[in-house]
Parts: C-alpha cells; structure tokens; sequence
C-alpha cells in the first residue's frame, strides 16, 4: 500500500497524478477461504481488516453484492458518540469512539472524524433530570459527559432558539465533547485500503444466495458468480440480516425499517457541534462541505425501501425549524433512506447463530455507523476465536430468551 | 405516502394510520416455555416482499384491520378484516 | 462585457422597467425577466465563484439545470440562500448578491485554489490533513467550503400545505403536457397540470408561437408549480411559488390515478479545456435568453457540438442578431481545444485554429429528465443513437411524453476531448475530467464511487448537466458502456426546495398545539407559572417575593395543615362498560378488579407484554358492568388506544366498550386534613365517604364524580365535574377560608414524602412491578394479564436487580445521582436517585432511589456520585410520612 501524505500528493502532481495505485483490488473469487466476511459495507470490511491484522489470518474475502459502503455506511448522518448508559453499551461504544480516534492514522486515510461534540438537548425539567442521570452513568463508566445551562448551550450554538416562548424551550443539555462526525464513505474505503493492502479479497457484485450447511455445519456460500467454500462465515448486512438468516434457516428479532436523512445546499459554517432534541427526535449537524445533515426517526412501518417518504420528513423538518426557525429559508438538496435492522432492546446482536462457523452481526438500528470499529473488531474475534469477546459477551442472542435485554432507548430520552 | 383503504372510510393517506405490526401472531398461554413466549414477544417475518401487518385507522374510524403489503415496492395487495384468515391468493 | 438586450423580441414587458441590484451595482431589467437574464441583458459576465477553485464562473444554463449562477437573494429576514439566478423572476427592488468569494467577487483570494490545483485532486482530503490531527486543518476548510450563508432571522414568510386528488396529472406545461392534459381533459378525467415557469407553453414559447389552453371545469392549471418528488402510490409532490397571497409558498401533494411526466430534456455541454469560462453557455440557452428574453448573450459567437442541432441554432442566433463566428461539429473533426480568456471569453483555439469570439454556444446531445420518473421506481436504459438515457419500464401508473420520453430524433455523436488542460465535467463542484480518470485509476469504479470520490453531481444542481457525462467518462477510461455504468440514484427533490415549505403551516405553535387546561385563565388570575407536561399545567402560585420552590414549599405545607386545592383536569378518565367488562380488565392490570365492589375504587399497574410498567392509577367500578379508569395524565390517550386494540384485535368477540372521557370531565382535588370539611361547604356531602370509595353526585343540575383516592398522602377528594364548569367550580372552593391553591411541584413534593411512585421518573422502560415493591400481590392471581409471561423470565426473576428505596441524607441529593460501587469514580453504577426534595413536612433531606438489591439493604450507607461531587446517604424504606397511612383515613 503506497503511503498517503502531503508529500505523497506533491510528489504525484508532478506526474499529473497518472500513478496513483488502485484503492484496493477487483479480484475475481478464489474457491475457498480461511474466512468470509457477507456485506461490505464499515462492519464487514473493518471485520476483515481485524480478522487479518488482530488475528493473523490469512485468505479472507469479503462479499458485497453492489458496491462497497453502498448500504448505510454510505447513507448515515455520520454521528460517532458513545453517551450509552448501561455498562455494556457504555464499554462497547467507548472503545469503538477510541478507535475512531486513531483511525486516520492506523488507516492511513483521512476519515475526518471531527470531535466537535454532540450536545442532547434538554426541553424541561424532567428531560435535565435524565440527562443528569445519563451524565453521571457515563461519568462512571469513564466517559466524557457534561451537563449545559441554557445559556452554555446559546453560547455554544448561537443558531438555536433558545427563548423561553419555543413551542420546546430550551432548559439546558447534556453533551459529550468528544463526539461527532467523521466522513463516512471515508470509513468504509479506509478499511477496504487497508484491508485489501493485508490481501483480503474485496469482491463487489456478488450477491449471497445461499448457504452450504453440512450437519449444522456451514461449509460454504453459494453466490452469483459461483461457489465458495469456507467454514467461518460472518455475517454484516444491516437491513438484510433477516434475508441471509432466513437462507441459512433461522428467523431473527429484527425487523426492517426506513431511516430517512437529508441534506441542505452548502451554506457557509453555522453549525458547529451535533444537535439533537429529544423532543421532537430531530438530530443535525453540518458537515465540512457545508450541507446541514439532518436525521430524524425511523419510519413507522416495515420496510426494505432505500427511499425518503414524505410524511416522516416533514416531522423531521418541522423538528429542525422548532430549534432553528432561521433556517427555514434555506432549501433541502436531497434526502433519501436507509433500511435499517430493528431490535426490541435497541442494542446490536454480535455473536454466534444456531449453525456452527455461522455469525452474526446485527440489530445496529438507526446507530451502527458509529460502532463500526467495535462491531467488526467483535465480530472478527468472534469468528477467529469461536467464542465473543467480552465486549460483545451480553449482546448475544440468547438474551431475547431470558429477558436480560440492554434497553438502552428505554432508559435514556436518547433517540437510538 | 400511502394511501390506504380503510375498510370503514375507504382510502386516506398513510398519516391518518398506525402501524400495529405483524398479523396473525398468536399468543401464548401463561404456560407457555421461555422461547415460546420470545418467539412472541421478538421473533418476526421479516419478509422483502408480501408481509401481512395490522393497521388501525387511528385518525379516523379507530378501526384495526390487516392488510398485505410488499415491503419494497409498499404495493397493497390486499385489505381485510382483523378476524379474518389471510387470503389465499392476494389480488 | 458582452450580453446586451436587443431593440425587440422576447416575452418580457419593455414598458414595465424594472430596477434591481447585484452585488452593490443597480441595474434594470423588465418584467417577465429572470434575474439570469437581466444580468445578462445588463452585460455582467462573472456571476459567481466556483465551489472549489474559486474561478469566475457566468450565467450557464436557462433552467434549473443552472450550474453556476448561485447568488444569495435578498437580504435580513427576507434572505434566501443558495438561489439559482435563471429560477428568480425579476420584480422591483430585487438585491442579490454573490456568493463564495473573498473579499469580492472581482478580487477572490480563495482564487489561490486555481493556482494550486494540481495539488487539490479529488479527494485529496482524504490522503491528507493527518498529522498531526484533522482538527488543525478543519476550522480553515470548513470556512473556505459552503456557498451562501443562512439567515439569522426568523423567516417572516408564511408556508401552507394543500392536498389534491385528480385522475390526470401532467407535469411540464409544454406543447406535450398540454397536448396529454386536453386529451385527458376531453374524455371527462379530472385533470391537474402543472407547469414550473410562470407560462405554459415551454420551448414553442421562445419562437413565439401562441400557446391556447382552454380552461375548462376539470382542467386544473397550477403555474410557478415544480413537482419535485414522486412518492409511494402515485402521490406526486409539487412546491407552487405564490408570488401574491397569503403564503409565500404551497406545497401540493397530489394523489393522482395516472400521472403524465412530460418534463421536457436539458441539454448536455461537452467537457473540453476551459469549458467553464464565462461566455461558454449551452447552446439552447443563448436561443431561450434571445428568443424568451430578447438578450444576446453575446456579440459573435462560436457554436460547438455534436449533433444534428447545430444549423438550427446557427439560424436561431443569427436571426436574433448574434454573429456567427464558427460552427465546430466534433462529427467532422472538429474541435474547441481551448479557450482563452479568464472572466470573458475572448477566443476559442479549435483544430481549425483560434477564432475571436465573445461567446461559445455548446450542445453535447440531450438528456431527458427522467428524475421523477426514477424516482417512481421506474427503469431507465442508455439509447445508443441519441446518446442518452431514456425511460424503459414503469412501475407505478406512470408514463413519460414528449422530449422527457427521448421523443426525438437527434443524431449525436459520443465525442472526448483529448485537449490538455482543466475541462470541467461538473461546473457546480468542480470536477474535471481528470478527477473521473483518477477515481478510475484508483478503482473508484462504481458510479456510486465515483459521485462520492469526486463529489460529481453533489452539488445544488444535483448534477442536472453533469452526471451523464460524467458516467461516459467513467465508462470509457473503464471500457464500460453507459448502461453497464449505469447513473446514480435519482433523489427527490427535483430541485431545491425550502425547510420552511416542507414544514408548512406547522411551525411555532402550531407545530404540537399546546394543551390548556380549562380553567387556565383562572390559574393566570392567580398568577400561576406554567410549565408544559404535555399540558400547560400550572408549577406553583408564587406570591411577591416568593421564588417557585418556596411557592411549593408553602402550598405542600397548606395541604398537610389545612386543604390544598389542585387543577387535576388533565388526569386520565376512560370509561369501559360491557358485561365482558370485568374480565377485560383483570386482563389489563396486574391487579384484579372483577372482585372489587360497586362503588370501590382499587390502585393498579398496567404493563407491557415485556412485563415493564406503563401506567398506573386507580380503576372505579361504577356499576356491575361498568369501570372508570383513571390512568397518568401522559398516558389517557396512549392507553385507550391499547385498551381497543387489544379489544379488536384479540378479544373481538367481547361485549367490553372504551370511551376515552378525559377532556369531557375536568378533575378538581381537594388535599388536606380538612378537605372533607371543604367539600361538605361547597355542598358535596362526603364525610361518610371512606377512602378508596367512590359516589356519584349533583351540584345543582351538575352531575359530579366524587373518588375519594390520594397522592399526597392526605386525606383526598377528586372531583369530577364536566369540563365547562372547573373553573366555577375553582373559584368556589378557593373563596373558601383556609383552602391553598397548589401546583405540580407542590404535588410532587407530597408524593415523594409518601414514596409514591411516579411512573416515567422512579421508573423507566426497564421497571416491573417487583422493583417498586408491587410484586407479592401478583402470585395470587390466577388469571393470565399482559405482561405476566416476561416476569417469568429469569431475567425479571433476579434478586440484584434495581429496587425503589428511600434515601436519607445531610445534603439534598440531585436527581440522577448514581450509587457508587467503589470508592472511586469510574466505577460501577449501583442504581441512581429518581426523585428527590428538602421534605417540606420532616424539612430534611430525602429521595427516592432505585438500587441493586436495594430492599435488602435497608439502613447501610452509600455513597453517591453527581458530575464529580460525592454524597452520602443511607437506605431507608421508600415512604417518610405516616408509613401506616391513618392520615388518608381521618
């Protein structure tokens, strides 16, 4: 892997930039592999680059059946926070906000994680009251978190209204400075770079159709451009876990929803940390390019529809425009939807599934951006070892069956 | 935004509805085992297509009715009482 | 300069001068002119700089395909970012001004950008900017990105929302959307067209045909109306600019049985060195601005392209006085190599040599605009012969008409330049070719890679004139055909549409309409502080000098002394009656209420069926068959709709009926050791009412509901009257000597003394009734209810889970303190407080608290973490007054 740097840029300038090396490879499927990583999307390549790099093995392939960080790697608002108030999330979404922190550099590729905070708003006595509680559950489990007065909070975001008339005044907020955004294509190219750079086999187009099971064994995947034998398969596809659990014979917790987002035209710098009410459901920020980002909640019925729909977007709107009514006369560009993996608890599955060398990685709801580095070193030790990591330990399966779920939107007014 | 055929008002749009989930889920006895009652409680068809669902035309008549629809294309294929069996063959 | 109005010719209105401003500068133009046409007209060349390199960049395109012409419209409230200068329909006293360049449009420093732009290729922001940290270079990047800049004022403008049904609807108000519009129209369809610019007509406008629309009864016809998305079951939405009336825009959503897409084609420009200098415009905009606006958008011009349509242009110009310096046809050889000049085009280089001109009129071929239609879910494939994307298979009930359908016959020829120098593929971000030949080269392959590597088609035109060039680029340095690249998702909204639309009418308190109690004007009077709890509900009553908490302070102690008298109107009040009624509701609370007396009232828990509370209140068994539940004040509606779901869904066959009554009755409670005595005065005869009793009553003609209940620990009256006479009935019981008007914070200071639970604060979506100490009753029942199963699980059977206990302590203790398990933060979490108070009555310290294993632990002292300040306190049981509850009783 040829090293990225200023340097690197000026050197190729002076060659009209005729040399730089491909990202990484198209190569054609080999018969077998040591390991097969389903999904390209953040999740699946970074399992990968974790399988290689942590645990040293050596033929793996990753399948992606359009391109790679096409599903919602690529369609997110890109918010990375680990502000998570039972110790299991807390833990598991700290160390992947660490790793995040590194990324660029162990990546080599710029993935412009901004750590200009994310800031949970308050709306009444009773939202600081569980911010306060949230705050201090973090605080506790090692994580940055404070609590704003109103005016911190119009000090810090000049943009908001913070007049008591709001239809939602503003009573202060709680928020965690060492999150943000990073650029989220950014996320899953680095990894497929440096995954590819340790001879993972990135293979887009080439969709999963079935599974070889021999015994309750999985020995291989039959795919559209042929078979290929492995017995440690992991699973990452997000919105399609349903689909591959299904192939492979057993139902999952999950349900499929669309996650809408938008984006305004560039505007000059007007805001600068992640904002989101709990009140309306509404979170936004602007990114580096100038678009205010804009996310709200999930549709309100099942759906596999990569599309937007009317009615959830203008809740969403309407949400922005209570604590920022300035920006009503600025224009929406384009908005669109992700299909997102619910589950009751709002927290992942990574683990093992009913059939042997078969795992799994899902139920990232509306949040699974900003565990992409969590999630695929989990879901790689998991693979490598046969056994989840400890940081993945309670987000098993078998959790639905004995109730000891990890409610996390249930204990916290944060929207998941 | 669909337009749903409430079969007491005939058809509205979506935001005049509330999705209630799957159809036709069965509930277990108190007696039931422990994976029973999870089947229930999360297990779901999660289909990329036909799913059969419940809906409640809850800004309208308050009626619960169930309804077949493809999760991709959010095509209707059929509208039909709460009581009542799935179709056999959805128009 | 080079545009200049010609003598004649146009649609626009020379006798109505108009006068605007760009940049500082006053200037003039007509009505029927476009802000793009009168700058134009008034000979401005540099309109703007470009996103990127900052380069000087002119008017373009005529349409919303518009690339360059971004200007910030308007100034103050009244300020609109990011508009699209051939979008704005000129009008008197119009200010725009440029955007994106520093500290002027004619001098921009960020300009260095051109000049270092071999060391700014795509996506060179993620090679680089690493070390030491990205944050070091942000702030700077941050500010040089962007185009306009949002107001700072609240948007003065008013949105509103209107929906439409029809069985035609045509989009695009050209000859072949009228042409299918009166077609539609003559068979007897309901038929709604809709039409962006402000006349019908489209292209056969600019050659002055007359265009005649007979309006008739089931033709509608919205101008200035652009559909911009095409949504779910053929529902197209459409944002009508209103230049007069009350709202400034409209947003339309049609539900339509056939929709007609006929929105015409936009004409692609050819990517060549210096293909972005101002003066290079579309070949069919230099037509539009010559026939539509009577502006030469230059004096001799050179028309470069490669099709069929090049003899037509060249008599068009000519004909509207624009000399004809060259026609380059790349089918011949020929070719524009380069084009000299920075702000103005001076000279194109061609193979033919160089040729003076002021203007370069290109055309590379045609796109039809087949958003919508993509949008719809419909395919699209690559014709060969005309070079371009055409409509293939519907899927909703849509078809495409006209140009929008590839309907012409335009022989074009696929043409790449193999000039050297900066060509642009994407004028709005930036992008060259070369940029789309490195992202091949670096495996960026996709065309999704592609748009997210380069930005191509990112921009505010949404890569209308970019992105199919783009793709044949892509194609060729990968020896791909277009269709095997294929193009980009097609995102709604067409273009550009404004939050404050999408929103509409729902803004401010119109958003969630605020809910008032009936009485609210009484509480002013009092001078009531409000807070909203879902409803407006008065905190406390303040007296002068008084801060709210000792306001509460005040009426909690009134209420333990005297009578205290509170606006429970709010309070949930569904009515359910049926012979099946009893059984229904054993099924609905943990309790059991078939056995409960006629007449009696029984506290109970409603769960979910994972076993965690929802909501809790007293059931009223008014009759045999009839109950009055009384549920949270949050919870009314939410747990009506259940109580009939489960009734349609599961129980269809019951004789059980649910009637939300919350907002018919309003709900007066008198609180204190002498409420009895206050409620026989206003005439209620209740001294023999015992607790937890309930009667039925008149006052006057008035039917009242008496439910002697408590949540203050007092001895307690609600009384229910119909909500028209609360406040009578308010003001009545308040002349009464002795009685104190309370408020929410007073009430919740008398419940926390009584460790009462509140559900949503002592607890969450993860508490059952085992945790707040309402476990033991369970086992006796032998009825199955909702929720009962997941208590079951081992999970819900834990002896450490988190249990509602009470906390004493020297300091008060804030809400959301956890419990320490070690001495040191960090450290494990032990549970938290949930509420909290300086006990009016004890004037101490107290709270309550869930804490692992908390019941067993009562007496042992803790210690407890706040934003890194530590307590202490010691576990106590959850009740501090009158634990065996005689005050309820006297």
């Amino acid at each position: 892997m040829s090293h990225y740097s200023a340097l690197s840029i000026a050197r190729n300038a002076l060659s009209g930039h005729s040399n730089w090396d491909p990202a990484w490879r198209s190569p054609e499927p080999a018969a077998a592999y040591d390991a097969i990583v389903i999904g390209g999307g953040g999740h699946g390549l970074a399992t990968a680059y974790y399988l290689v790099r942590v645990h040293g093995l050596v033929k793996v392939a990753v399948l992606e059946k359009g391109w790679i960080g096409g599903g919602n790697t690529g369609r997110n608002t890109t918010i990375i926070r680990s502000n998570y108030f039972y110790p299991e999330s807390a833990a598991f979404y700290e160390f992947s906000l660490k790793q995040y922190e590194r990324l660029s550099s162990e990546l080599n590729f710029n993935i412009m994680f901004s750590q200009r905070g994310v800031l949970v708003l308050g709306h009444s006595r009773h939202d600081m009251e569980m911010h306060r509680r949230s705050a201090n559950a973090m605080r506790l489990n090692g994580i940055d978190a404070d609590i704003l007065s109103r005016d911190e909070v119009a000090k810090l975001v000049p943009a908001l209204d913070c007049s008591p008339q709001a239809r939602f005044p503003i009573w202060g907020g709680m928020i965690q400075r060492r999150g943000g955004t990073a650029r989220h294509d950014a996320v899953a190219w680095g990894y497929a770079r440096a995954a590819d750079a340790r001879g993972v086999d990135i293979i887009q187009n080439c969709e999963v159709t079935g599974f070889t099971i021999h015994q309750g064994q999985v020995t291989g995947v039959e795919t559209t451009r042929g078979a290929i034998k492995s017995n440690r398969i992991g699973i990452a596809v997000a919105g399609h876990s349903s689909i591959l659990a299904a192939k492979a014979g057993f139902r999952l917790p999950v349900k499929s929803y669309a996650l809408q987002a938008m984006v305004s035209e560039p505007l000059k710098p007007v805001l600068d940390t992640v904002v989101l009410s709990p009140a309306t459901g509404t979170y936004l920020s602007q990114s580096d390019k100038g678009e205010l980002v804009i996310g709200g909640g999930l549709d309100l019925y099942a759906s596999y529809a990569q599309r937007g729909n009317l009615p959830v977007n203008e809740n969403t709107i309407t949400g922005m425009l209570a604590m920022f009514p300035t920006f009503s006369r600025v224009r929406m560009l384009r908005h669109w939807g992700g299909v997102c993996d619910v589950v009751h608890d709002s927290s992942p599955i990574i683990g093992k599934t009913p059939v042997q060398g078969l795992y799994l990685s899902c139920g990232w709801g509306t949040g699974g951006f900003k565990a992409i580095p969590a999630g695929g070193y989990c879901l790689a030790h998991t693979m490598a070892t046969g056994e989840p990591h400890e940081l993945n330990a309670a987000f098993g399966l078998d959790r639905f069956d004995t109730g000891a779920l990890i409610d996390e939107a249930a204990a916290a007014s944060i929207p998941h | 935004m669909l337009n749903i055929e409430c079969p007491h008002c005939g058809a509205r749009p979506e935001h005049e509805f509330r999705c209630g989930g799957d159809a036709h889920v069965v509930r277990p006895p108190l007696s039931a085992s422990g994976e029973t009652w999870a089947e229930y409680l999360f297990g779901h068809d999660n289909p990329k297509g036909d799913q059969t669902e419940r809906w409640c035309h809850s800004f309208g008549c308050g009626l619960w009715f169930n309804v077949i629809r493809d999760t991709v294309s959010h095509e209707i294929r059929a509208v039909y009482p709460i009581t009542a069996q799935r179709p056999e063959q959805a128009a | 300069m080079s545009g200049a109005r010609r003598p004649g010719g146009g649609r626009i209105d020379r006798n109505r001068p108009l006068c605007f401003s760009f940049d500082g500068r006053t200037l003039s133009g007509f009505a029927g002119d476009t802000l793009a046409s009168a700058l134009l007209a008034n000979g401005v060349d540099v309109v703007g700089r470009s996103f990127k390199y900052h380069r000087p960049r002119g008017v373009f395109a005529a349409g919303a395909e518009e690339p360059n012409a971004v200007v910030q419209l308007e100034i103050g409230a009244y300020l609109s970012p990011n508009r699209v200068a051939t979008e704005i329909e000129l009008y008197e006293g119009l200010v725009a001004h440029s955007v994106n360049a520093w500290p002027s449009l004619g001098f921009d420093l960020y300009a260095i950008n051109d000049r270092l732009s071999r060391l700014l290729p795509a996506g060179f922001y993620y090679k680089t900017f690493m070390w030491p940290h990205w944050h070091l270079f942000e702030g700077t990047i941050r500010k040089a990105a962007g185009l306009g800049a949002a107001p700072t004022q609240p948007d003065p403008d008013r949105y509103e929302h209107r929906h439409a049904h029809c069985d035609v609807l045509v989009i695009g108000g050209g000859q072949a959307g009228i042409s299918a519009a009166r077609d539609a129209a003559q068979s007897g369809a309901r038929v709604m067209l809709v039409e962006a610019s402000s006349e019908l007509g489209g292209r056969a406008l600019w050659a002055g045909d007359a265009i005649n629309v007979d309006q008739t009864e089931n033709l509608t016809i919205l101008t200035r109306t652009t559909a911009f998305g095409y949504y779910d079951h053929n529902l197209v939405a459409a944002v009508e600019d209103c230049s007069s009336g009350v709202a400034k825009e409209r947003l339309w959503k049609i539900r339509a049985k056939q929709v007609v897409i006929a929105t015409g084609a936009i004409e692609r420009p050819l990517v060549f060195p210096g293909n972005d200098v101002p003066g290079v415009m579309l070949a069919s905009a230099v037509q539009r601005y010559a026939h539509g606006f009577g502006v030469a958008a230059g004096k001799r011009v050179a028309l470069f392209g490669n099709n069929d349509g090049l003899f037509d242009y060249a008599t068009a110009f000519e004909a509207a006085g624009i000399e004809i310096a060259a026609i380059l046809d790349t089918r011949r050889g020929e070719e524009v190599i380069g084009v000299k000049g920075r702000k103005r085009v001076r000279a194109v280089q061609t193979s033919r040599g160089e040729i003076a001109c002021d203007l370069l009129a290109v055309s590379g071929g045609w796109s039809p605009v087949v958003h919508l239609f993509s949008q719809s879910g419909g395919s699209i494939s690559f014709c060969d012969k005309r070079q371009m994307f055409v409509p293939d298979k519907a899927v909703q009930q849509v078809r495409c008409v006209g140009a929008a359908n590839g309907d012409f016959d335009l022989n074009t020829q696929p043409w790449q330049s193999r000039a050297k120098g900066k060509a642009f593929v994407d004028l709005a971000n930036d992008v060259t070719a070369a940029d789309v030949m490195l992202a091949a080269r670096e495996n960026y392959a996709s065309v999704e890679h592609l748009k997210r590597y380069t930005t191509l088609g990112m921009g505010p035109d949404q890569g209308k004139t970019s992105n199919v060039n783009g793709l044949m680029l892509m194609g060729d340095a990968t020896g791909r055909t277009p269709d095997a690249v294929g193009t980009t998702r097609f995102r709604p909204p067409y273009t550009p549409i404004s939050f404050g639309v999408i929103s509409g009418a729902r803004v401010g308190n119109l958003m969630r309409p605020r809910k008032f109690l009936p009485a609210h004007g009484w509480h002013q009077t009092l001078g009531a502080v409000f807070e909203d709890y879902g409803w407006q509900r008065p905190d406390a009553y303040p007296q002068a000098g008084e801060s709210l908490g000792e306001a509460a302070i005040r009426e909690a102690r009134a209420v333990r002394t005297s009578a205290g008298l509170f606006d429970a109107s709010p309070l949930g009040k569904i009515e359910v009656w049926g012979s099946d009624a009893a059984r229904f509701l054993d099924f609905i609370y943990v309790g059991t209420m078939s056995t409960l007396n006629p007449g009696r009232i029984r506290y109970g828990l409603m769960l979910d069926e994972n076993g965690v509370i929802i909501d809790d209140g007293v059931a009223i068994r008014l009759a045999e068959d009839r109950f009055l539940l009384h549920t949270t004040s949050g919870g009314a509606e939410r747990i009506a709709a259940m109580l009939d779901e489960w009734l349609q869904c599961e129980f269809s066959g019951w004789d059980v009926r649910v009637l939300d009554c919350t907002l018919q009755w309003g709900t007066v409670t008198l609180s204190g050791p002498n409420a009895i005595e206050v409620a026989t005065a206003l005439g209620l005869p209740v001294e023999a009412l015992p607790h937890m009793h309930f009667r039925a009553d008149q006052l006057g003609n008035v039917p009242v509901r008496v439910a002697r209940v408590s949540y203050t620990g007092e001895a307690t009256l609600e009384i229910s009257v119909p909500a028209r006479y609360v406040k009578s009935l308010l003001e009545t019981a308040a002349a009464i000597a002795g009685v104190t008007p309370f408020g929410v914070l007073a009430l919740d200071l008398l419940r926390t003394e009584k460790g009462y639970v509140h559900v949503g604060a002592d607890t969450d979506g993860m508490t059952t009734p085992g945790d707040i100490g309402l476990g033991r009753a369970i086992a006796k029942k032998t009825s199955d209810f909702v929720g009962r199963r997941s208590l079951l699980r081992p999970a819900c059977a834990r002896e450490d889970r988190l249990q509602l206990v009470g906390l004493e302590s020297a300091n008060a203790l804030p809400i959301g303190a956890h419990i320490m398990e070690g001495s040191n933060a960090p450290c494990p979490s032990g549970g938290f407080v949930t509420s909290t108070c300086i006990s009016p009555t004890l004037g101490r310290p107290i709270a309550l608290a869930r804490i692992r294993e908390g019941r067993a632990r009562l007496g042992e002292t803790v210690k407890l973490f706040d934003l890194g300040q530590i307590f202490e306190a010691k576990i106590v049981a959850p009740c501090f007054l009158d634990p065996d509850g005689r005050r309820l009783h006297d």
